[in-house]
């Protein structure tokens, strides 16, 4: 009988490979990094827009940022959704990760993960910085910078559904967008809620936790959703 | 995790595969034991591509099952992909990655240990050690297909379902791979590959699967 082959004594835990597919992703975008540059910058320049073209009259400034500053946020989130899934069904990646032995759910989620340290992060930290230029108060830029946080994670995972679903279909930005926008709507109010609650005096919690209870959902249903989506994706 | 390589069996009982009003094959069976080479022939869009992605558990058969070690496989779903071994058409690598983070990165999906001096050396014996630490976009398409058949040393599984290794491949990489399944086959694992050149393998159980309109499957004994 032929030698037989080494057989290996120890598996990686899920931890461990969720923790490499997450690695994975944001190296791979670091490498590209004019993919992760250009959502920043369009948020950067597209909320700062708002304050050149409506005048210099602070109070229309201070009334309309919670809704320039979270619209904008908003569309910059859904211009790299397509990045979650595309590049690695082009290459075949997809069908390793649902061959994987860990559940797809897992991975899918780590894979959304990743896209919301890439594209909504970074988004979370610069938002009070351009909040300043609106005249934001203190408290109200905490509040936009929390409302965000918790916001775009509901936004990536949203449209992570979106994203699933046009997978390999030609000229999907649109689509992304149609399927994906009405889905973000309570995102969107909540949040902007939030701020807006603020500056009026009175407290955000309400807003916030309803803004929390839409995360909750979505993190529960988005990844099993996408993992359904991506394999009705590759049959 | 303890396995022993002699006792897996996957079988196919009455399976068929319909693209779009198209019935592609029908009432297709087989057995096949650890240790056993299946090689699939047919022209250009007869289903191989699509039967192995069905044995894969990519997707599922229009009519019939498919069984590993008695239970179906759409059933086992995490616990029969720990055991497949998968490279298609596309070879899943990215290309913004070194060779040996892409191999880093398919072990991790299977749940197993990368170890670096021996992916290494992997790569060095397929001739990729000058490109080893230059992103796989670099290289050319036979040596991508290297760094994507680099698992077949690296990952411990004991199904191979591989769709057309020999693409892009030249004859020295081609010699090599015949050989790492023939010593795979005689170590108890089962392969399962479509390709288009002529092909036998000096293995105790070979067998041929013609997929045509008409359907049949003969075992060549070597």
């Amino acid at each position: 009988m032929a030698e037989q082959l080494q057989l290996s004594t120890s598996q990686l835990s899920t931890f461990a490979v969720l923790y490499q597919v997450l690695a994975r992703d944001i190296r791979v975008a670091l490498r590209r990094q004019s993919d992760v540059a250009a959502v920043f910058f369009f948020f950067i320049i597209a909320a700062s827009l708002f304050p050149l073209g409506s005048g210099a009259d602070p109070k229309l400034l201070k009334a309309m940022a919670p809704s320039v500053l979270w619209v904008t946020a908003l569309l910059s989130c859904m211009l790299s959704l397509s990045r979650i899934y595309a590049s690695d069904h082009a290459d075949g990646t997809l069908e390793q990760i649902l061959l994987s032995n860990q559940p797809t759910v897992l991975i899918v989620l780590m894979k959304i993960l990743a896209h919301w340290v890439l594209s909504g992060l970074p988004l979370v930290l610069v938002a009070p910085l351009i909040g300043v230029q609106f005249n934001l108060s203190g408290a109200e830029l905490q509040t936009l910078a929390l409302s965000l946080f918790m916001g775009t994670l509901a936004l990536s995972l949203i449209g992570s559904i979106g994203a699933a679903l046009t997978l390999g279909i030609r000229g999907t930005g649109v689509l992304i967008a149609i399927l994906v926008l009405p889905l973000y709507i309570p995102v969107l109010v909540f949040g902007a809620g939030a701020v807006n609650a603020v500056s009026i005096g009175m407290s955000a919690n309400g807003a916030l936790s309803l803004l929390g209870a839409v995360l909750a959902l979505a993190l529960v249903f988005s990844p099993l959703a996408s993992a359904a989506a991506l394999r009705i994706a590759l049959e | 995790m303890e396995f022993s390589r002699t006792n897996f069996e996957l079988s196919a009982s009455n399976i068929s595969a319909v693209r779009g009003e198209r019935l592609l094959f029908k009432q297709l069976n087989f057995d096949l034991a650890s240790g056993t080479v299946l090689y699939l022939q047919g022209a250009n869009g007869t289903g191989k591509t699509t039967l192995l992605r069905m044995l894969c558990g990519l997707s599922k058969p229009y009519s019939g099952t498919i069984n590993w070690c008695g239970d179906n496989i759409n059933d086992l779903a995490e616990e029969y992909h720990q055991n497949v071994l998968y490279i298609g058409h596309l070879p899943s690598i990215k290309e913004d990655l070194t060779a040996l983070e892409n191999l880093q990165f398919s072990l991790a999906l299977t749940g197993e240990k990368f170890d670096l001096e021996q992916a290494t050396e992997v790569l060095k014996m397929l001739g990729l050690g000058r490109g080893l630490h230059l992103p796989t976009r670099m290289l050319s398409q036979g040596q991508k297909r290297r760094v994507a058949l680099a698992r077949l040393w690296l990952q411990d599984l004991p199904l191979w379902i591989l769709d057309e290794p020999f693409t892009a491949l030249d004859v020295a990489a081609t010699e090599l791979l015949k050989q790492k399944i023939v010593h795979f086959a005689n170590a108890g694992g089962m392969v399962i590959m479509t390709t288009h050149q002529a092909f036998t393998m000096n293995v105790p159980n070979f067998m041929q699967l013609q997929l045509d309109t008409q359907l049949q499957l003969d075992e060549v004994k070597s």
